[in-house]
């Protein structure tokens, strides 16, 4: 469905002179540095596969997307998506895909949801049909129905999340493209995007591409994962034989009920202390989460107590810092060989 | 056929929008209608002391102001997408119409429609026909015809300027006001008959922005100065293309500009 090979992509950031006679010069000016976003990424999806593409701030994933949705030209690689090239058959690629973009809308936005749907019917040019049995659908698992004829503008984030989904399905695409799609929105609202695009992609074997910061979204939906940073694919691979692999390590934050002089734990380290307030750092290959939980509260009385696991950004970063060891750990689990960036597995 | 209705269908929801205040609409008209007027007058009272440029009468220079009037406001009408399209690209917007299974050039000019432009067509038509009254033109088929491709010519040669300015975006973000020398300062300078100008000035604006080719020329020969003017009579008849070439170029430029484009932000 979908093929990345050696994909590159490099920003010329050009230095802006200012005034009118500097923009006058800008015209002509070719003082650029070069930024490498995407530095020779390989993948690839099959049919009704979800996906979860992740990476820090900056490392590349809206690029990617933007290449695979025709937006951008990729400075050297292939990519095909359906078999089209994105930014070559732009067009016909686009009446294959859809795209969701969480910060901010493809609506218009001074019209009302139902108009905007009808413009795309036109644009796609839907059948009247199929147009009506996906409102009719969308509208059954989004509900569509409570804002249909609200302008864009009004909606809330949430809302507007839904009908953005919607719209992205309206074409029967058959690769959908979401970009943080349940960023800003409250745990309610996620959960029924989550389950929205879990039942499109198993009812229409719709493949998924998600960009997200949320690993609860990663967990919900992806079986699959890969990992960007600096540009470069760092993992692809299960969910689970990521989690495996990396350092486990997880903040436990306790409230004691009193100051208590000595609050040291075997297997578990202070790394925050301030009166009743602290927070351990442990391994649960050394120390369960319940045998800690278990060890403190033999001996101190607690107010509130919480376990944090590391998120997705201390998970990348870990796969960054420890790229060696971690290598080698891939290597011996035989999910990928990192040397030469292709999935064996 | 399908791009023409989906084109038809876009302007109509962009009236609509904004017709939605409809009082604030038509002091708008009104407003632009009366700026223009004293626009006008500016010129009517240069020629109250001068009383001809360069063999140019009040009126005669009263038709080159209308018909470059004319053309001006409508590609702002029609071709606004272009002109604010520095915001498409700062907001995003540009990136939803890549994933639209439509031209890009296309999306761009059906983007935007600017309706109150009609009060400057209105005025700018006012002129003109206030101007032919006293000029007792020998009007025939072939100058109407002559009359009517100009307008639509010297209309896409300014939504050409526009389409060069939009393209200038991919690479600065920024618009360059540049741009703006050639469109207002074009009405301003193609009010007044060419041949008061320089000679590298004229053939700038003849050959490379074909600005003289919007009004000068076609009415040379339809106020029938083409001999006293010294023009070769073919470029006179030639002149009201230019500004179908003109636009051809833009668009290839555009193409190539869209292929360069880089996005903005995430």
């Amino acid at each position: 469905m979908i093929e990345v090979n050696n994909l590159s992509k490099t920003f010329k950031v050009y230095h802006h002179r200012k005034g009118f006679f500097g923009s006058f010069m800008n015209l002509f000016s070719r003082k650029h540095r070069l930024v490498q976003a995407v530095d020779s990424v390989s993948f690839s999806v099959a049919r009704g596969e979800i996906i979860g593409y992740l990476g820090p701030n900056g490392a590349g994933k809206s690029t990617t997307i933007k290449m695979l949705t025709g937006i951008l030209v990729p400075t050297s690689g292939s990519v095909t998506v359906n078999g089209y090239i994105p930014h070559r058959q732009r067009k016909e690629n686009a009446k294959r895909i859809g795209v969701v973009f969480g910060q901010r809308s493809h609506l218009w936005f001074d019209l009302p949801v139902q108009e905007s749907f009808e413009l795309l019917q036109r644009i796609y040019r839907i059948p009247e049909a199929q147009y009506r049995h996906n409102v009719e659908v969308f509208d059954a698992l989004l509900g569509l129905g409570d804002f249909f004829r609200t302008p864009v503008r009004q909606l809330s984030l949430g809302q507007r999340m839904r009908a953005d989904i919607a719209a992205a399905l309206l074409h029967n695409p058959d690769v959908l493209f979401l970009d943080e799609p349940t960023i800003g929105l409250d745990v309610v609202a996620k959960a029924r995007i989550r389950e929205f695009i879990q039942q499109i992609n198993a009812e229409r074997q719709v493949t998924v591409v998600l960009t997200t910061h949320d690993l609860d979204d990663v967990e919900k939906l992806c079986k699959r994962v890969i990992l960007i940073d600096n540009a470069r694919l760092c993992f692809d691979g299960e969910l689970a034989a990521l989690r495996r692999l990396l350092s486990t390590e997880r903040i436990l934050s306790v409230d004691y009920a009193e100051t208590y002089s000595d609050i040291s734990i075997p297997n578990a380290q202070v790394i925050y202390q301030e009166e009743s307030r602290v927070q351990y750092r442990f391994s649960p290959e050394a120390i369960s989460t319940a045998d800690l939980i278990g060890a403190i509260l033999q001996r101190f009385k607690i107010v509130d107590i919480s376990v944090q696991e590391p998120d997705i950004e201390e998970l990348i970063k870990t796969v960054y810092e420890d790229n060696l060891t971690l290598a080698q750990k891939l290597a011996e689990a035989d999910v990928i060989d990192l040397t030469n960036r292709k999935r064996i597995s | 056929m399908h791009h023409l209705s989906l084109y038809l269908h876009f302007v109509k929801l962009r009236i609509r929008s904004q017709m939605a205040y409809r009082l604030s609409f038509v002091l708008d008209l009104f407003a632009q209608a009366s700026i223009s007027v004293i626009d006008f007058f500016m010129i009517a009272l240069l020629f109250n002391r001068f009383k001809e440029l360069a063999g140019w009468s009040l009126w005669e220079v009263g038709f080159l102001y209308g018909m470059i009037g004319i053309c001006f406001a409508v590609a702002e009408m029609m071709g606004r997408g272009f002109d604010v399209f520095q915001r498409n690209v700062v907001r995003g917007e540009f990136d939803t119409m890549l994933v639209r299974p439509l031209g890009t050039f296309y999306q761009v000019f059906a983007h935007e429609f600017l309706l109150r432009r009609l009060g400057r067509i209105a005025q700018a038509l006012a002129v003109l026909l206030i101007a032919n009254s006293q000029l007792d033109i020998s009007w025939s088929l072939g100058k109407v015809g002559f009359l009517l491709v100009s307008l639509v010519s010297g209309t896409c040669f300014f939504i050409g300027l526009f389409v060069i300015g939009a393209t200038s975006c991919f690479w600065t973000v920024q618009s360059i006001e540049i741009i703006n020398i050639f469109t207002n300062g074009g009405v301003f300078m193609g009010s007044y008959p060419f041949s008061i100008y320089r000679w590298w000035f004229r053939h700038f604006f003849t050959f490379i922005i074909p600005l003289a080719c919007v009004n000068y020329f076609p009415s040379l020969f339809l106020l029938e100065k083409v001999a006293s003017s010294g023009v070769p009579p073919l470029g006179v008849q030639l002149a009201p293309y230019a500004g179908f070439l003109f636009l051809g170029v833009t668009m290839l430029f555009w193409r190539w500009g869209v292929l360069r484009y880089q996005s903005t932000g995430h």
